[in-house]
């Protein structure tokens, strides 16, 4: 079969299609992330408290649904993994914003994403964590000549973990899928022993 | 909705966008858009002479208002809200545990929201631009974010439980 995806990068519509089309493919993401309970805060937290792992589960069963698909997809040579935008790879400010960003997510309660949700369904506490990200991306465009050193460390390339390791594409694939049903597993048990109580 | 349904359903929305524009999904570089429109309008010069708010202008005279990532979280907030009346889970409240006032929930929110902003824009992207579309992408920057986050949540879980019970 011919090479033709993605479809965007091939020419195939415009820039205006595609804002179109990411309106589109928003509301896909936002009926999930609401279906799977993500506009509510204390079902996030309870990830961390272990009493309910669904954004594990929703998350990493999203991973695996979307790595399957560009893995097959390019196996047939239909879609082209190589136009596909990867983030480019600065290891030590993505480690540490990881980090503060998991702080975050504790103490606010949401991620971007789902404050977005919750801010729809009429949570108040998303409505304000979305202005605190106004707040903090303000102050850090306002920081940034100082964190810019930082920011930019790193070669900045999109790396991969089958390119950066030497392992066959396919067999990080599996390695994935296999961890991600080894970790379902233990997520049921997990839950069965931190059960909330009244559960 | 079962989580493993719902996980299987954005994926495929994550795979139709990678297969229809060549990106994933994202979240955070719609805030991004809308602090460089506002900082460009009202102040034009600082936000040029800012090159993190300047990566977000674009060409002169387009606007940084037409971002993908802000028409898709437009979308976001849509499908969100039409899955929760669905289910009738719109209403106006503040989630929080019985033992926390509102006034202390919402600024607990609103400094996680800040947190969130910092760590989202040093790791160019949060859970969506990073942790799901980095992870179904295998890039090796987001897998390490994405350990980082969990890492980052559990430590600090158990300081910040009196707001849930």
């Amino acid at each position: 079969m011919a090479m033709m995806a993605p479809f965007f990068k091939y020419g195939m519509f415009g820039d205006e299609a595609s804002l179109v089309l990411a309106f589109l493919i928003g509301i896909g993401f936002g009926f999930f992330l609401e279906r799977a309970g993500f506009g509510s805060a204390r079902k996030l937290v309870s990830q961390f408290y272990l009493n309910d792992l669904a954004v594990f589960k929703v998350m990493f069963t999203a991973i695996v649904t979307a790595m399957l698909g560009v893995t097959y997809l390019g196996w047939i040579g239909w879609l082209d993994l190589s136009l596909v935008y990867l983030v480019p790879t600065h290891l030590a400010p993505q480690v540490v914003g990881g980090l503060i960003l998991g702080v975050g997510f504790v103490i606010g309660g949401y991620c971007p994403g789902t404050s977005v949700a919750a801010t729809a369904t009429g949570r108040l506490d998303g409505l304000i964590y979305v202005l605190g990200i106004f707040a903090g991306m303000f102050a850090f465009a306002e920081l940034y000549p100082l964190l810019k050193g930082f920011y930019l460390s790193g070669d900045g390339v999109g790396l991969t973990i089958p390119g950066t390791f030497g392992l066959p594409y396919g067999v990080v694939v599996f390695a994935v899928v296999l961890m991600a049903v080894g970790g379902f597993y233990g997520a049921g048990l997990l839950e069965k022993k931190f059960a909330a109580p009244g559960e | 909705m079962n989580p493993y349904l719902a996980g299987i359903g954005l994926g495929l929305v994550l795979l139709a966008a990678f297969v229809l524009v060549g990106r994933g999904l994202g979240a955070t570089g719609a805030f991004n858009a809308v602090i460089a429109w506002a900082v460009s309008t009202v102040a034009p010069e600082h936000a040029r002479n800012n090159e993190f708010i300047a990566g977000y202008l674009g060409d002169e005279g387009t606007s940084p208002l037409k971002s993908w990532l802000l028409f898709e979280v437009a979308g976001l907030f849509a499908g969100a809200m039409f899955s929760g009346l669905l289910a009738g889970r719109v209403r106006v409240t503040t989630e929080k545990g019985p033992r926390v006032s509102v006034r202390v929930r919402l600024a607990m929110a609103f400094a996680g929201g800040v947190l969130m902003a910092f760590g989202a824009a040093l790791a160019r992207g949060c859970t969506s631009g990073q942790a799901l579309t980095g992870g179904a992408l295998l890039n090796l920057g987001s897998w390490a974010f994405m350990l980082m986050v969990f890492a980052g949540a559990y430590a600090v879980a158990y300081f910040f439980r009196w707001q849930w019970r």
